[in-house]
């Protein structure tokens, strides 16, 4: 049995100990906001986070997750009201949407480190892949997710 | 209520489904079936006002949709032209898929399912629009029936309808169960689209906020009691067929429940979860016999195109003048040939279906462009009738023409399931069999000559296409005289204005099967048309916009001119630019619309290319959502130059060479050049959405990169060129 925490929930599966963490989140637990896109970490529709970092499930064996705190896209709003959300709905970001739960949590991860990123910081955070072509809006989401944010606590004048 | 007379009548049903041509006649019984009662119940707490329209008492108004959702925003767009008319609250609307066995059980009712082409809006408007129209008509005449008042007295207006002369009021859901009742009127007037509120304004869309909580569920995420799982693998090389599999090997390995071999392929079911089901068969001892294209690569492909080119005589397209003439009188002679490769969809869903057999009826979820074809094909491979189907509508993550007319992972997981009734099966395709296994857009080999008289202006133009075709096999009737008609387009209906064309096509079937890809003939054709156009002027000493404009002036080019006049205005086109920056530009039409770009671009001394700006523009004629339009093009930015930087499928040894996204590359937001749509709807025609963007796009990098460097691609992808400035 691996113990695993996801959103604050904790768990107890019976897996193999190099199953893939997507595998167990979306076969064993049921959470199918986090997405299979490649299964070999280069797309980035699995992103979740693991102790806050943003890491591609889809190449994470359970084994490592087991004893951190996983976050899914699930676990950040139940109603969408986290302000990226927000930001990817007034922007109207999502096309076909399957890449954007990936999207949005590598997007969480980055304003968690640099609360104001440059388009460089969206660039090197965001290398995740879209086939419909959102990058544009994606890349307007974050800008207007972090101005709110900015504004909100006071730290840009 | 005319949905319960319909459900008493016995019909025909004549399905012409897509997928291998196949054609089903069913007669469906005169009993009700479950969903019918279902219906019916529905119907009672939300009366149907049309097929189209559903009332609750509390206002809510639900507007079917019968096409699919896959990013293009028709799942909101569709709704919006029945609002119309209906002039109902749009606040209180919701969307809702139509049921494909209602669809099929009542004649078709809902008109087509087929999401494609860039049809939805503009192949629907017309009937959706009438419905609208037609619901409020019957709701207003319940209002003035009630009342006892002449309908003429009455108007409808956000949901509420008001006897003008004495200022009474009724809502919709008040009346709706007396107008579902009514004879719907067959041709109601539609509003002057002056008179628009809703179509042409921004409309956020209903899919995108359970978009961004995760908790849309695509078809891979459906999630049944007791499912099992399926992992494929399919023959590498197309054609080939299973020869055997060691199922010993991995019989002992965690959830394996059983290996299923088809002609062509081996499926492992697991339990517990795909990622079993994946493992084992990596592990499964497979041995195939590759069949007879295992020595075809890209380069005896090629050989086999240029045969095509050579070849004396080919089915004729297009022909206009004199062309022996015209080239006998040239003062200069400017000949080209160029080369597209294969390109796969790589749907970020991949390819999947989940299915339930049981002895009472089969139920299906999969990613598909066509539900009624995925009824059709479950039916067929299921061996039942198709009214014992149900097929769950869900939203795609992805379709760019994958899954519309080419659905083999449903064939599949119903024959598994078939095989093990009561349990649902998940058969999901690993990314390497997404990309190995596709339908490929088609190669393609162009040779084009062209005549300038001393002037400088164009006289004659030949173009000899050898192209796979990829409708001989699942649409013959769109081959004319051995011409694919759809695989001419760019060339035989061109609006550029030679005196002398004379235009064939070579048809170079290959055995790696092709598909529709966003765009379809519309992406290589205008890449080769709009690049040979920029070489004629050059060759007449002439600015490339200007060129074209003097090819344009005829009134069937009114629409491609403006556009082209449009996106050059906007972009400046005679502005100086950076150094080092250079712009290129190019036009087309499809789809019934009319689009054109100008892209900037540098090269520096290293061969680097960087892509700053995009200009793109679009004549639709009439606009549903003007958001979704603005997407849909931003998309076709990233779609088509994603394509023109790295896309190519290679063949070796009858197989297909690239696997993931590390050799089939696409472009990430690091290399996202400032984009910029231009919306110049002129009204009077509907146009599609989809697809048109995707058109001048390569040609117009490869024009920026000409008047950057002094090198003209003839071949894509640009991956595969040095182009440092020579």
């Amino acid at each position: 049995m691996i113990s695993l925490t996801v959103n604050g929930t904790e768990h107890s599966v019976d897996v193999s100990s190099d199953m893939r963490l997507l595998w167990v989140l979306r076969d064993i637990l049921g959470l199918t906001g986090t997405k299979f896109g490649c299964g070999m970490s280069l797309c980035g529709a699995c992103t979740v986070h693991l102790d806050g970092e943003p890491v591609r499930s889809c190449v994470m064996p359970v084994s490592i997750a087991a004893g951190k705190k996983i976050t899914t896209i699930e676990g950040l709003s139940t109603d969408g009201s986290h302000p990226l959300q927000q930001a990817w709905v007034a922007h109207q970001v999502p096309q076909c949407g399957y890449c954007q739960t990936g999207m949005i949590m590598s997007a969480v991860a980055l304003l968690k480190k640099k609360p104001q990123p440059t388009d460089t910081d969206i660039n090197e955070a965001v290398t995740n892949i879209c086939r419909c072509g959102t990058y544009t809006r994606i890349r307007a989401a974050i800008h207007t997710a972090a101005e709110k944010s900015g504004s909100n606590n006071g730290m840009k004048g | 209520m005319p949905m319960q007379q319909m459900s008493r009548r016995s019909f025909l049903l004549r399905s012409a489904a897509v997928g291998g041509g196949l054609l089903l006649e069913v007669t469906l019984p005169k009993s009700s079936v479950a969903e019918t009662e279902q219906a019916s119940a529905q119907a009672e707490t939300s009366p149907e006002v049309t097929a189209w329209v559903l009332i609750r008492p509390d206002d809510t108004i639900i507007i079917r949709v019968a096409r699919v959702e896959m990013g293009q925003g028709n799942f909101t767009g569709l709704p919006m032209l029945v609002a119309e008319e209906l002039a109902c609250d749009w606040s209180k609307v919701q969307a809702e898929y139509a049921s494909t066995s209602e669809h099929l059980r009542r004649n078709r009712i809902f008109q087509t399912m087929l999401t494609g082409g860039s049809r939805s809006i503009r192949d629907s408007q017309e009937y959706l629009r009438t419905a609208g129209a037609a619901a409020r008509l019957m709701l207003t005449t319940a209002a003035a029936q009630r009342w006892g008042v002449p309908v003429a007295e009455c108007v409808a207006e956000n949901s509420l309808i008001t006897h003008t002369p004495t200022q009474r009021q009724l809502s919709f859901g008040a009346v709706a169960a007396e107008a579902a009742t009514l004879d719907i009127p067959e041709n109601p007037p539609l509003k002057d689209p002056a008179a628009w509120t809703l179509l042409g304004q921004p409309a956020a869309r209903f899919d995108i906020p359970d978009k961004v909580t995760g908790k849309t569920a695509f078809a891979i995420d459906t999630r049944l009691p007791g499912m099992a799982y399926a992992s494929i693998a399919q023959c590498p090389v197309f054609g080939g067929s299973l020869k055997s599999v060691d199922a010993e090997k991995i019989a002992d390995m965690r959830g394996v429940v059983k290996v299923v071999p088809l002609e062509d392929a081996v499926v492992v079911v697991a339990k517990e979860s795909w990622w079993n089901a994946q493992q084992a068969i990596r592990a499964l001892p497979i041995e195939w016999d590759f069949g007879e294209h295992a020595h075809v690569s890209s380069d005896s492909i090629l050989e086999f195109l240029r045969e095509g080119i050579q070849l004396e005589k080919a089915p004729v397209s297009r022909h206009e003048g004199d062309i022996d003439s015209a080239f006998a009188s040239a003062a200069t002679m400017i000949e080209a040939d160029y080369y597209a490769p294969y390109l796969e969809h790589a749907t970020m869903e991949p390819q999947n279906c989940t299915a339930l057999y049981t002895d009472k009826r089969v139920d299906v979820w999969a990613p598909a462009q066509n539900s009624e074809a995925t009824a059709a094909v479950t039916a067929e491979t299921a061996d039942v009738p198709v009214s014992r189907v149900e097929v769950h509508k869900v939203h795609l993550g992805g379709g760019f023409g994958r899954r519309g007319l080419h659905i083999e992972f449903v064939r599949q997981a119903v024959r598994i399931a078939k095989t093990m009734p009561g349990t649902p099966v998940q058969l999901i395709w690993s990314r390497e069999e997404d990309i190995q296994h596709g339908r490929y857009r088609p190669v393609a080999l162009v040779r084009m000559r062209a005549a300038l008289n001393a002037a400088g202006e164009p006289t004659a133009w030949t173009v000899r296409q050898a192209e796979q075709s990829i409708f001989s096999e699942v649409r013959p009737h769109l081959i004319r005289d051995g011409v694919d008609i759809v695989g001419v387009r760019t060339f035989a209906d061109a609006p550029y204005t030679f005196p002398n064309m004379h235009m064939e096509y070579a048809m170079r079937n290959t055995h790696v099967p092709p598909g529709p890809w966003r765009a379809v003939a519309h992406t290589h054709n205008p890449f080769f048309r709009e690049s040979f156009i920029d070489e004629l002027a050059h060759a007449a000493g002439q600015d490339p916009y200007q060129f074209r404009r003097t090819l344009l002036q005829t009134p069937q080019a009114s629409k491609d001119l403006a556009i082209l006049d449009a996106v050059a205005e906007a972009a400046g086109w005679d502005s100086p630019l950076p150094e080092g920056v250079h712009r290129g530009i190019a036009v087309q039409d499809s789809y019934g619309s009319y689009t054109a770009a100008v892209i900037e671009a540098s090269v520096n001394g290293t061969g680097e290319l960087t892509l700053h700006r995009v200009v793109v523009g679009i004549d639709c004629g009439y606009v549903a959502n003007p958001d979704s339009v603005r997407a849909q093009l931003e998309g076709s930015v990233v779609y088509g130059l994603t394509a023109a930087l790295y896309g190519e499928i290679t063949i070796k040894e009858g197989r297909v060479e690239q696997s993931n996204f590390h050799d089939y590359r696409m472009m990430r937001i690091a290399e996202m050049p400032t984009v910029e749509v231009l919306l110049k709807p002129t009204g009077g025609f509907w146009g599609g959405v989809g697809e048109p963007g995707m058109a001048p796009l390569a040609p117009a990098l490869c024009n920026a990169i000409f008047a950057a460097t002094g090198k003209r691609i003839r071949s894509l992808p640009l991956k595969n060129h040095d182009l440092r400035p020579a």
